[in-house]
């Protein structure tokens, strides 16, 4: 024994020596793993964040405008989860937290000081901007973030469908399950609005004359109208007329363009996608009207560029979306027209997007002026899960409209509370 | 390096107080052993697993929205918020029907593969892998194959394949909750994803069962077969039919992966995890509630383990040998 045991102390020695390597490797890792690349050159790193954009060349455009900015070092987050909204706000909580995210306007991020102040790089361009982008950015006077592109939504149908199953292009919530129904056939479901429906659920409301929340910030959504919207959806989704369980969601326009349904909602984005897909065959209309007093609507979706207000780098990266938001106007146009089709929020931009200018996408623009609504700032990420959850309740599941959106009120009274008191 | 030279000191005058074994120092001692070998994994669970649990505890009596170092004390006001929430206190209900079925149900799956691939005359460590394979998988994978692949509601669906050659119209799975076929798909993804994994621990149980035993029962006038399983081998397997219970049960209350990546949107069948995602956890960023809700899910575990360890005799397991 004695014999080995000089051997034994060596090799303690060595596993002590392992361990002490491999604590340190961790560590090295725990420092190393922050997305900010090799810091090559001189001057700032900054981490932006984006979810994954469907349209092909995207991720690459937007690391090509990151690389032309000579200031700083600007690495892409391309996040390709389907839940964008949870890895954004739980990295906002931690030290590797991007330094500026497109996201949209909401105030529960301007009210807990998770965004800054941007008035002072938007203000010398102020006019030229939608003012509706203006306006739904804006808190206390102060604006929040750079709208990049809107994106209307509505739905997009295929003519000759329609013609052969003579209907007509629906105009009130009637007269679209009723189309529904016509265009069924034994392969082709007549109407898609996404698997869980909640991509309608912003123009149901509208549609059906109410809003989200009135100027007092205080609930509008709860009326009889959207009641009577609901139970016109819950109809919809029992008639078998609505396809369900597609592989892709809504916002993906394959479910359209491969023929498993005849009208879908979708988005403006989609436009290049489905025309090299169907051609001519195809056209768009606002959600149509739910009640009398209801009007036609499309959603004013989009996108909009934010600064880390607890960043590191809080100035570079607001100099970083001046630069590229603001003054690259050759990049915004190629961002808002050379992939999906997206609405260029400035108007000397939008005045020369030609790409926009005929066709579908001509009718998109009309139907973006006519009918659109944009983002309530003061409706936010609780807010929208809970109007989800009614949609849930009594679209799919069986509940009174009205059960539901009781349910809905105390969620979303306790986040009013919480935030305008 | 100071307390290694401490050591060396102790060690020498260990040794020399028991020259009849000059190796046997504090170096060698079993504690010092014992804390070199649990050492670094008692450090990582105090880190990544009791800092954590303390950190939500601490939580939990804060309103804590958009922050996780708040600073307005709330008292019990979290608590109150998650107890008198309609969905969560369901979620609560829901799973544990939901775990009176799938436990025993993944316990009889996986002792009846074990029994069969243990009875296995030829190719037994190719069946064994075989059922052991999906455990390798991850549950977001699964959770994405049948969705989109078997369950899928379009026509070309596996499925709906399937069920198109008898002439039944398509179903959609998982997005129409009457009737709930959702269970079916949630349940057969569990036990493809789970059984493998507990089947591999009967099989060890199973081969430690010794022979002699099977023989004195056929001397005593044993029937092979449901008799000898059910005198012998039973019992035999307690020890680890309680440990795997056990597990099965945290493993239902703790259901997260596949239950959020096959039910999205739902406000049914969602399990507590997912439901304080939805809650506080994810988007809406209300750590306060979300611990609160954790917290509350953690004495539920610990509650539903104790009873079932007081009924099943966990650790009295050895008397069985």
């Amino acid at each position: 024994m004695s014999a080995l045991s000089n051997r034994n102390f060596d090799r303690r020695t060595a596993l002590r020596a392992a361990l002490g390597l491999a604590a340190a490797g961790g560590l090295a890792a725990c420092g190393g793993n922050n997305g900010r690349g090799g810091g090559s050159g001189s001057g700032t790193n900054l981490v932006q964040m984006f979810h994954a954009y469907g349209e092909a060349g995207t991720e690459q455009a937007i690391k090509r405008y990151a690389k032309a900015y000579k200031e700083a070092n600007v690495t892409t987050q391309w996040i390709t989860s389907a839940d964008f909204e949870s890895k954004l706000f739980s990295a906002l909580l931690t030290d590797n937290a991007p330094d500026l995210f497109e996201f949209h306007p909401q105030i529960q991020m301007v009210k807990s000081g998770q965004v800054a102040d941007l008035t002072d790089i938007i203000d010398p361009v102020k006019d030229d901007f939608n003012p509706a982008d203006i306006k739904s950015h804006t808190v206390d006077g102060k604006i929040y973030g750079v709208r990049m592109i809107d994106d209307p939504q509505f739905f997009f149908y295929r003519k000759s469908m329609l013609e052969k199953a003579k209907v007509d292009v629906p105009t009130t919530l009637d007269e679209l399950m009723e189309a529904a129904d016509k265009l069924t056939t034994g392969k082709v479901k007549g109407l898609y609005m996404g698997n869980d429906l909640h991509s309608v659920n912003d123009t149901l409301i509208w549609s059906a004359g109410a809003q989200h929340l009135d100027e007092k910030n205080q609930i509008a959504y709860h009326t009889d109208g959207v009641v009577e919207g609901l139970k016109k959806m819950r109809t919809l989704f029992t008639s078998g007329n609505l396809l369900l369980g597609a592989p892709t969601e809504s916002w993906d326009p394959s479910s359209f363009n491969q023929g498993l349904c005849a009208i879908q909602f979708c988005g403006m984005w989609a436009m290049p996608a489905i025309q090299d897909a169907l051609g001519d065959d195809w056209g768009v209309f606002p959600f149509p009207k739910v009640t009398d007093n209801g009007k036609q609507s499309v959603y004013n979706g989009g996108w909009s560029m934010f600064v880390n207000a607890k960043g590191k780098n809080v100035d570079a990266a607001k100099e970083y979306v001046k630069w590229l938001w603001i003054d690259q106007k050759e990049y915004q146009e190629d961002w808002a027209t050379s992939y999906g089709f997206h609405i260029p929020p400035r108007a000397s931009l939008a005045k020369e997007a030609d790409k926009l200018k005929s066709g579908n996408a001509a009718e998109g623009v009309r139907l973006f002026n006519e009918f659109g609504h944009f983002d309530n700032i003061g409706w936010t990420q609780a807010m929208r899960t809970a109007f989800e959850d009614v949609f849930a309740n009594c679209v799919r599941k069986n509940m009174d409209p009205e059960k539901a959106l009781d349910r809905c009120d105390t969620a979303v009274n306790r986040e009013l509370k919480k935030l305008f008191g | 390096m100071s307390t290694t030279t401490k050591l060396d000191l102790a060690s020498s005058a260990t040794a020399k107080a028991s020259p009849a074994k000059p190796r046997r120092g504090l170096r060698g001692s079993p504690t010092f052993t014992f804390w070199l070998f649990t050492g670094p994994f008692l450090i990582g669970l105090a880190i990544f697993v009791y800092a954590p649990i303390l950190w939500s505890l601490w939580l939990s009596f804060f309103e804590a929205r958009f922050t996780v170092t708040p600073d307005k004390f709330v008292g019990f006001d979290n608590y109150k918020y998650m107890l008198t929430n309609d969905d969560f206190v369901g979620s609560l209900g829901t799973f544990t029907v939901f775990a009176a079925f799938i436990v025993p149900t993944t316990w009889a799956l996986s002792l009846g593969l074990a029994l069969l691939v243990n009875r296995m005359r030829f190719m037994r460590a190719f069946f064994r892998s075989v059922f052991f394979l999906p455990t390798a998988v991850s549950y977001v994978a699964a959770a994405l194959i049948w969705k989109m692949s078997i369950f899928s509601g379009v026509r070309f669906g596996l499925m709906n394949t399937v069920l198109g050659w008898f002439g039944v119209e398509n179903i959609a799975w998982l997005i129409d909750p009457n009737p709930p076929w959702y269970w079916l798909v949630i349940v057969t993804a569990r036990l493809w994803l789970q059984s493998g994994f507990y089947m591999i621990l009967f099989i060890a149980a199973l081969q430690n069962i010794p022979d002699e035993l099977y023989e004195a029962a056929a001397i005593d006038g044993a029937k092979s077969g449901w008799q000898t399983f059910r005198y012998i081998t039973l019992p035999q397997l307690r020890a680890t039919s309680t440990a795997v219970i056990l597990l099965l049960l945290v493993a239902a209350y703790q259901a997260f992966d596949e239950f959020f990546n096959l039910l999205s949107k739902t406000t049914w069948g969602r399990p507590p995890l997912v439901e304080l995602y939805y809650k506080a956890l994810g988007e809406s960023q209300d750590y306060g509630a979300g611990s609160a809700g954790a917290l509350i899910l953690t004495v539920l575990i610990c509650a539903v383990t104790l009873l079932q360890g007081k009924i099943m005799g966990f650790g009295k397991g050895d008397e069985s040998k």
